[in-house]
């Protein structure tokens, strides 16, 4: 589905993310794991377009799209949320999920403009769709109000439905659970499950341990933009580079010796 | 009744007729505010379209609406010539260099003799009238109404809102961004041909930083949320000194005032409403 190669980022006195290569299985939920400042979101940025890469590739449904602007990648079918919410906050929460519609929406622009019948068709399909996607992620009766007037949570909700919009192939989630409540957390958990038992796949970024483990088929870690680990939860759990990374270098050892 | 109106349409033509010009260019400014582009090369593209219409119809003896066609092919063409490189210039950049191409030019006329140097272009016959004038304004705020309700409205909203955001969400933001300069600039020679062809006389000097400006505060005044705005604006801000004669020399305070009083208490604008996207609305 999703495969970086040696893909690398540095900023002025800094590399970001430094040589990482990865593949997403279609049809897996793959997190990106590792400490603040490990290089996740940076390369989220460069997956989905908004950051050239210094150097390395990525391929996406087998074709190299290293070097496509952001619309054309939402196109080929890759959708995503964003760390600190992003949602058009004047729009209506509804208008927000039509906008997430813009690349699957066809009829040329003058027949848009002039409100022709196959652009007022377009429009209720594309009205009824996204109430569908509200009603999915828990949000519909919201529908109405401007988006920026929703709780913490329901922006996040908000986002995700706004990336489905686009049928996306593959769904990039920048922390999805972060600021939410653990009720909240559990349904965004079902939501995922639910969305790859449809034939999605979820690559995503995250904080809350048990959640990444209870979804992840498979876990990318990075620390200080290196690849230092990658295999299924149990591999990960147990996983001494990672557990230094996490906890340093004098918890890991006392783990390691047994101390409580 | 009909002779009073005649009387008034008389008397007020240029300022009636000044109305309708500078609402188109508060709507031209409209095309690029809305995306959050500040361009200040609105003056420049008015002034390419009035150089344009007034010189195909003194040398050239054009028909009137080839004229007013030529006078916006112009400008856009300029538009998208710099619109290249400037396009990757954002905020205060592009701002910049769009009043640097409004300095360009006003040289330019001044040094070229075929353009009338600095004496300028007299003479112009008066062939833009009311219904023309007016005719053109409908139908551009009509189009931009309705382009403000459709899926184009909510891309450029979200360009507004959030540039990344809409990208990511497959809107190809520099398309959307150069045609609106496009538009722009098409609209502002309209407005710069119209403006020559009822004042009679053009000059170097008219289309300079000042002009910019003064397009400018239409847009602020009246907001950028609707396409209602950028007109309501220019209505004001154009009647207001006629209204305000009494008080002379401090009538052009008043337009300063307003609009320092309107960035602070309503910094939408007048009409600080915004058009709903979402058509009619479902069975929720």
């Amino acid at each position: 589905m999703l495969t970086v190669h040696a893909l690398t980022r540095a900023f002025t006195g800094l590399v970001a993310v430094d040589q990482v290569s990865f593949t997403v299985a279609p049809n897996t939920i793959h997190a990106l794991i590792g400490p603040n400042g490990a290089g996740k979101t940076t390369l989220f940025n460069m997956i989905s377009g908004l950051l050239p890469p210094s150097d390395g590739t990525i391929a996406f449904q087998n074709a190299d799209i290293t070097h496509l602007p952001p619309h054309r990648r939402s196109r080929l079918g890759m959708g995503r949320t964003f760390q600190n919410l992003r949602v058009f906050g004047e729009m209506t929460v509804l208008e927000n999920v039509l906008t997430g519609m813009h690349p699957r929406l066809g009829v040329a622009w003058p027949l848009a403009v002039l409100r022709s019948p196959a652009a007022r068709n377009e429009e209720t399909a594309g009205l009824a769709k996204a109430l569908n996607l509200l009603r999915k992620v828990g949000i519909a009766e919201q529908a109405r109000r401007p988006a920026a007037d929703l709780a913490y949570g329901d922006q996040r909700r908000l986002e995700i439905a706004r990336a489905l919009a686009s049928d996306p192939a593959l769904l990039l989630l920048d922390e999805p659970a972060a600021g939410m409540n653990p009720t909240e957390t559990a349904a965004l958990g079902d939501l995922l499950l639910e969305l790859r038992r449809e034939g999605l796949t979820i690559l995503l970024v995250e904080h809350d341990m048990g959640f990444v483990m209870r979804l992840s088929d498979r876990l990318t870690v990075l620390n200080f933009g290196r690849k230092i680990a990658e295999g299924g939860p149990d591999d990960i759990r147990n996983d001494p580079t990672v557990i230094e990374a996490y906890l340093g270098t004098k918890v890991a050892r006392r783990l390691a010796a047994g101390a409580p | 009744m009909m002779t009073t109106l005649d009387d008034l349409l008389w008397s007020y033509q240029s300022l009636i007729y000044g109305l309708g010009t500078n609402a188109i260019l508060g709507l031209s400014m409209y095309a690029v505010l809305q995306l959050g582009q500040l361009s200040l090369g609105q003056a420049a593209f008015m002034g390419i379209g009035a150089y344009t219409g007034a010189l195909l119809t003194l040398k050239l003896g054009l028909p009137f609406p080839l004229v007013l066609a030529a006078a916006a092919a112009a400008p856009a063409l300029a538009a998208l010539v710099i619109g290249g490189p400037t396009m990757k210039l954002s905020g205060v950049h592009l701002a910049i260099a769009t009043i640097g191409l409004g300095e360009v030019l006003r040289v330019a006329y001044i040094n070229t003799d075929a353009m009338g140097g600095a004496l300028g272009l007299s003479g112009i016959p008066e062939k833009a009238d009311f219904s023309i004038i007016f005719g053109l304004l409908a139908v551009i705020l009509a189009g931009f109404i309705l382009a403000s309700r459709s899926k184009i409205g909510r891309a450029c909203e979200a360009i507004r809102e959030d540039e990344d955001a809409a990208r990511v969400m497959g809107i190809d933001v520099s398309a959307y961004k150069m045609t609106a300069l496009v538009i722009s600039a098409a609209l502002a020679g309209l407005a710069g041909a119209l403006n020559a062809h009822f004042s009679s006389f053009i000059g170097p000097n008219e289309f300079a930083f000042e002009t910019a400006v003064s397009i400018l505060s239409f847009a602020i005044l009246g907001g950028v949320t609707t396409p209602f705005g950028p007109v309501l604006g220019a209505f004001v801000l154009t009647a207001l000194p006629e209204l305000l004669r009494p008080l002379h020399d401090f009538r052009l305070v008043f337009n300063g005032l307003i609009i320092v009083l309107v960035v602070i208490f309503l910094p939408r604008g007048i009409l600080g409403f915004r058009i709903r996207r979402t058509g009619k609305p479902p069975p929720c």
